[in-house]
């Protein structure tokens, strides 16, 4: 009989999927609770200067109008900067909504009406007349070249670069084969489809319920009950689904702020939804400029490898992300010198976004390592497997595994990368160039603490729950699956919930972590429960489990069974009907294993093949096939994970071909801030992309062996399609994204 | 958004009167682009007529051998109507190259002509533009134009006309009927939108009150050859950088006639009739087509960001001729082909 | 160096009195629903604050992602941009009129099982568009049905699982296809 209960790893459709299929699935703005004021935040139009005064008299006579806020009136709230600094805060001072009259960048909120309706709010907030003393702005980090800085503080997580080794700039310059060049592109936004939005449910105690969009309810939990002054009773917060996020989520967003607030002042629930336009006004993916020096020895190795970047922060907070330490791991390279600078300007603090720092390093490197090889005479993926890290140069530690020539073998093979001639433009579909370029990545493989907590009722049905999110990653289906398969039960017996402040702690809903962290502490919880089964099912009547010890038994298809004797069994359910309870409850938390961890250099890694068509007379490219080979430890659900990285591919064809959020100086002001003109990928830009998962295994960096899917596969493609333009073309574009003009 | 009146029409009249006893009243057909500029607070009227019980939504041909479009008929059922699918293809083709699905379903012939530009600062109430407040200045100038005008532009806007449908009206010739309080009245296509001058926030001549009641088409349909080529940031669902309206009438491979009309170069499409003259009796070939495409951009000219365009126009030109002079697609495959 | 100048900006006249609401009634999924609106409540807003169903998505408010797409008489529309005094007389569908959880239409089952989304918010705008361009009978290959999905924007990137879901219904539908 086959263990049916084995889900892991297997393509399983989403547990949610019939939620959201049908339009059952909640998000932040649709809990319609009862008598519900909706609030309109209002954004600055200039970029700096102080807010003379806010006219609210006239709009406060609107019928419907129940409050405007702004500094002039905001409640007495937490005075210090940390009351106001979240988890993944960057050093500096945080921004404080309606704080103070200081305008501090473009689209700030200055205000917030609200009104009984939502038409009577955005009404009253169009015509709300605010006098400001405009000051002058910097918004262009191209005059502010030489005025970068090394961060002294960054974020949790951040790491500044490694010192140098070797002799970069001696063996450089002694190098049988050098490039030198400089990378740019632009911002970006998240642009998650959902607009931040908080409905917050006033309750008659004076308590309150966020049903917020966040990537963390601990995260948005403590940072209004600081704020605000409320117990963490008194604030609960919910996310059961999010629309997206990206890394927009991980820092509460100023409408919680403005939501609670106005909920608490007019003792009465508030939804706040932000606009499109508004969806422009908080973190971005940064301006970044690089430079990238590489030059090789005769037999095609790396002598040197240079690596800088510049990149744009606010002026209160400084925002840090690791752009370059990744050149100095990907490759073998024993001359190497690494910079990172910052850059002070008039606009918000940037925010990690979907691999942030990574993506960015990785488009300047690997175009620069595409340069090398055509410089070289090198086959692209040849060139890199003749410089393969076997170990970890920066950190001095060896990979806890590490299969990336694996994925450049098998992303070849399935791409076809040996018809490649290496010649630019001699491949031709028709009158279309055809570019074949490749490209690879690496990104951080993590645990973080999470807890768990699992009840099983009479009836035989498994809850299991932990405060994570799933922000269309797949968190509730591959907890789901785990929770099934460790403690042997029908998938559909299982329910698993998360996003609400009530169920026990986890981390934020980042960095790839999420599986690796949620899904070690939910085997270990089903494990608690598994022992607590066995003892009770020990107790039972010609118990044939009577002296077996936890290991000796297995929880499959719906039964304990012995290992070695597998008909020796006992039905799960029985168990829990035999003892006369109702339910058993296990609770627990799962840590890293440091000691092990401590030791190795633990990360995903991935190769990716793409083609391009060039109609050159037009300008015009279409990424007409990708392949992305992915090596990230154990997948736990196929399905699901190959969409991830589908979506990494999606993600990749726009920042290579179309996304740039454009600033216009002279007024410090995002312009394409709306979906019309802020380009993203529609159905027609997408054609064959295929996505291969590389078999890795890993016991250092879980239990499970799982690296996380979230980001590993957006690394490498908008190189990748680069490098392909080029291959088609003769044209090296070294600011992205290439659209039209740039190959006219 | 700022409160307003509605009011359905049932008839032209009504319409018409309606509109009259009102100061700021707009009519609304699909609403695609009105809304979505009410809701940026560009657009403020007090009262909307709504047009979408008008008996106008038939598409039929005139006792002229042409075809009538009721100016309530949809952009989709235009676009996938036999007649205009079999004798005006680069009609279906620009309607289909436009938008959304959706948004055709949404948005009828009339209302597309009285689409407002794209332009950033134009939708941006926090930044001057002439066209949204007369005399504020324009910030395309000297701004980010990449979207913008390279012909027929002012000192005072530097806008584009964003549809694509139009496009394809104007190399079509296509009248406009219109209905207003002295009456009806019909204007040639090239007269219908104007250039900016100093007055860039009208952008058509329709004299006050007066609603576009159909869209007369020509017998004459350039069914054998034509193109619509749209040239855009994304495959689908964008608006053009630059579009190509080619219609030729060929006997071997000599022209007889020819139509070239341009979109997202000017404040409306742009034709040169000149041009055209100059095409007939020449062979259909690349070399006439780079002339032709060079000849029309003469007056051209970029702000900056956009400089590209120019150049990008002619080769769109020459492309586009080509592919009518061809036609190696069917019609109703054209239109995924207006992405090369 | 820094040079200052005041500026008045949201300068938009004396405000006006909220325009006076009326019952609309509204034939949303085969009920006629009775809603005190007024008219610049949009069919969208109405949907979701006014009539409680929150299935229909908003992702933009301006036309321009296709999340709010519902159908109107059959036909796929952006509820958006349109006001629901316009709407009076008019059959509208919206993704809880199409199936339920326990009985799923043809086209939500393809989606699950092409996993045709990950966050889900532009789901119910991306099934409903895919009714309406079956309604429409124009998209049989790949291409035209990428082409005419193309306005329905999905941030997620679940465009290859879009596709295939909707081919695997179209393709049911009719024996014609061609690839």
């Amino acid at each position: 009989m086959s263990q049916y209960t084995n889900y892991i790893g297997k393509p399983t459709n989403r547990v949610d999927g019939p939620a959201k299929v049908t339009g059952a699935a909640k998000y932040a703005a649709e809990f319609n609770v009862p008598n519900l004021a909706y609030g309109v935040v209002v954004s600055s139009p200039i970029a700096k200067g102080k807010i003379i005064k806010v006219y609210s008299k006239p709009v406060l006579k609107i019928p419907g109008v129940l409050a405007v806020f702004s500094h002039e009136n905001v409640p007495n709230l937490a005075w210090f900067d940390r009351n106001y600094k979240d988890d993944v805060a960057p050093g500096g001072s945080p921004f404080r909504p309606l704080h103070d009259n200081e305008v501090k960048f473009s689209q700030q909120p200055i205000a917030l009406v609200v009104a009984d309706t939502f038409e009577v709010a955005r009404y009253a907030a169009s015509i709300l007349e605010i006098e400001y003393e405009e000051e002058d702005h910097e918004t262009d980090i191209e005059l502010k070249r030489t005025e970068g800085f090394m961060p002294g503080r960054g974020k949790s997580g951040w790491m500044p670069p490694p010192p140098p080794r070797g002799k970069p700039d001696k063996e450089w310059k002694k190098a049988a084969h050098r490039i030198e060049h400089e990378y740019i592109h632009g911002a970006q936004h998240h642009n998650p489809m959902e607009m931040f939005a908080t409905t917050t449910e006033y309750h008659p105690d004076g308590s309150i319920t966020a049903y917020d969009k966040t990537q963390g309810v601990y995260n948005a939990q403590q940072y209004i009950s600081k704020i605000f002054g409320l117990s963490k009773k008194q604030a609960r917060v919910v996310t059961e689904y999010m629309g997206g996020g990206f890394g927009s989520g991980l820092r509460p967003q100023y409408q919680l702020f403005m939501s609670v607030m106005a909920a608490l002042e007019l003792k009465r629930s508030v939804r706040v939804t932000l606009t499109r336009q508004q969806m422009f006004s908080f973190g971005h993916r940064p301006y970044t400029l690089q430079y990238v020096k590489l030059g090789t020895n005769p037999d095609g190795t790396l002598a040197a490898l240079q690596h800088h970047a510049l990149h744009e922060t606010s002026r209160f907070e400084e925002y840090t992300e690791n752009v370059v330490n990744w050149s100095g791991m990907l490759y073998q390279c024993d001359n190497v010198k690494l910079g990172y600078q910052l850059a002070e300007l008039d606009v918000y603090t940037p925010l990690d976004m979907r691999a942030p720092g990574a993506a960015t390093g990785s488009i300047a490197l690997e175009i620069a390592m595409d340069e090398m090889a055509f410089e070289a005479g090198l086959d692209p993926v040849d060139f890199r497997i003749r410089n393969y890290a076997e170990t970890d140069q920066n950190m001095k530690k060896p990979f806890s595994s590490k299969r990336l020539r694996d994925c450049y073998h098998q992303g070849a093979a399935k791409f076809g990368w040996e018809k490649r001639n290496p010649r630019p433009r001699s491949m031709r579909d028709g009158n279309m160039l055809v570019g074949w370029g490749m490209a690879g990545g690496v990104w951080d493989a993590t645990q973080k603490k999470s807890a768990a907590k699992a009840t099983l009722t009479a009836d035989g049905r498994l809850e299991v729950s932990s405060a994570t999110s799933d922000i269309g990653t797949g968190t509730y289906t591959i907890m789901t699956q785990i929770a099934a398969q460790y403690l042997g039960l029908p998938i559909e017996a299982v329910t698993f919930k998360l996003g609400d402040t009530d169920l026990p702690e986890a981390p934020l809903e980042g960095g790839s972590w999420t599986a690796a962290s949620v899904g070690t502490a939910v085997k270990n919880v089903c494990e608690e429960m598994g022992k607590k089964l066995l003892k009770q099912a020990q107790k039972m009547k010609g118990s044939p489990l009577k002296k077996a010890k936890f290991d000796d038994v297995e929880f499959v298809n719906g039964q304990i069974r012995l290992r070695l004797d597998p008909d020796q069994a006992v039905v799960i359910r029985d168990v829990l009907q035999a003892s006369g309870k109702e339910k058993l409850e296990a609770e627990t938390s799962a840590t890293p294993n440091m000691l092990k961890q401590m030791q190795h250099s633990m990360h995903s890694h991935n190769a990716v093949f793409a083609e391009v068509k060039v109609d050159e007379d037009l300008g015009t490219v279409h990424v007409t096939r990708v392949v992305n080979a992915v090596a990230a430890g154990r997948i736990l659900n196929l399905k699901t994970a190959r969409s991830q990285v589908l979506g990494s591919i999606v993600w990749g064809i726009s920042m290579a071909l179309m996304e740039e959020t454009i600033m216009d100086h002279k007024f410090g002001r995002y312009m394409n801030h709306n979906y019309a003109e802020y380009h993203i990928p529609v159905n027609a830009d997408v054609r064959d992309l295929q996505v291969l998962f590389v078999e890795e295994e890993d016991e250092v960096v879980n239990p499970l062996g799982v690296k996380g899917i979230g980001e590993i596969g957006l690394l490498g493609v908008a190189a990748a399609i680069a490098n392909a333009v080029f291959h088609a073309t003769g044209k090296r574009v070294r600011t992205l994204p290439v659209m039209i003009d740039k190959l006219l | 958004m700022n409160p307003f009146t509605y009011s359905h029409a049932t008839a032209v009249d009504d319409a018409v009167r309606d509109k009259a006893s009102h100061h700021d009243a707009a009519y609304i057909g699909g609403g695609t682009n009105l809304l979505d500029l009410m809701k940026e607070n560009v657009e403020r009227p007090t009262h909307l007529i709504g047009l979408n019980r008008l008996p106008l939504t038939k598409i039929q041909n005139d006792p002229e051998g042409g075809l009538r479009l009721g100016a309530l008929a949809t952009n989709a059922d235009t676009a996938w109507h036999p007649e205009v699918e079999k004798r005006y293809p680069l009609l279906s083709q620009a309607i289909l190259a436009g938008a959304s699905p959706q948004l055709r379903n949404m948005a009828t012939n009339g209302g597309n002509l009285m689409q407002r530009t794209r332009c950033y600062y134009f939708y941006d109430t926090a930044t001057p533009c002439n066209k949204r407040e007369p005399g504020s200045g324009c910030s395309a100038i000297g701004g980010y134009n990449r979207i913008h005008a390279i012909l027929g532009t002012s000192q005072s806007c530097i806008a584009t006309h964003p549809s694509d449908m139009c496009i394809a009206l104007a190399a079509l010739e296509a009248v406009v009927r219109v209905s207003g309080p002295n009456g009806e009245r019909t204007i040639e296509f090239a007269d219908f939108h104007r250039l900016p001058g100093n007055a860039p926030h009208i952008d058509n001549t329709l004299r006050p009150g007066e609603l576009i009641t159909g869209l007369d088409l020509p017998a004459k349909g350039f069914e054998k050859n034509y193109s619509y080529l749209k040239l855009r940031d994304r495959t689908s669902y964008a608006f053009a950088l630059v579009s190509v309206a080619a219609a030729l009438e060929l006997e071997g491979n000599t022209i007889k006639d020819a139509r070239i009309a341009l979109g997202g170069v000017a404040h409306k499409p742009w034709r040169d009739t000149d041009v055209e003259d100059a095409l007939k009796g020449q062979p259909a070939t690349a070399d006439t087509f780079r002339k032709a495409a060079t000849q029309l951009l003469q007056g051209a000219r970029g702000f900056g960001s956009n400089d590209f365009k120019v150049e990008l126009a002619k080769r769109a030109i020459v492309r586009a001729l080509k592919q009518a002079t061809e036609m190696k697609q069917g019609p109703t495959e054209a239109f995924l082909n207006s992405n090369p | 160096m820094s040079t200052s100048s005041t500026t008045k900006r949201g300068v938009m006249g004396a405000p006006a009195a909220p325009p006076p609401t009326s019952t609309v009634t509204l034939n949303i999924n085969g009920v006629d629903t009775r809603l005190q609106l007024a008219p610049w409540t949009s069919l969208l807003d109405a949907l979701r604050e006014y009539a409680d169903l929150t299935g229909t998505k908003k992702g933009c408010d301006h036309g321009q992602c296709g999340a709010c797409t519902v159908l109107v008489n059959g036909k796929r529309v952006n509820s958006c941009l349109t006001l629901a005094v316009m709407q009076e007389g008019n059959e509208i569908t919206t993704i809880e009129g199409l199936g339920t959880q326990e009985k799923l239409h043809p086209l939500q089952q393809a989606f699950i099982d092409h996993d045709a989304f990950q966050c889900g918010y532009c789901t119910p705008g991306q099934i409903c568009s895919a009714v309406g361009l079956i309604n429409e009978g124009k998209a049989h290959t790949e291409d035209e049905i990428r082409e005419l999905m193309s306005g329905n924007l999905c941030r997620c990137g679940a465009y290859v699982g879009i596709l295939n879901a909707v081919k695997e219904v179209v393709d049911s539908r009719s024996n014609e296809v061609k690839r």
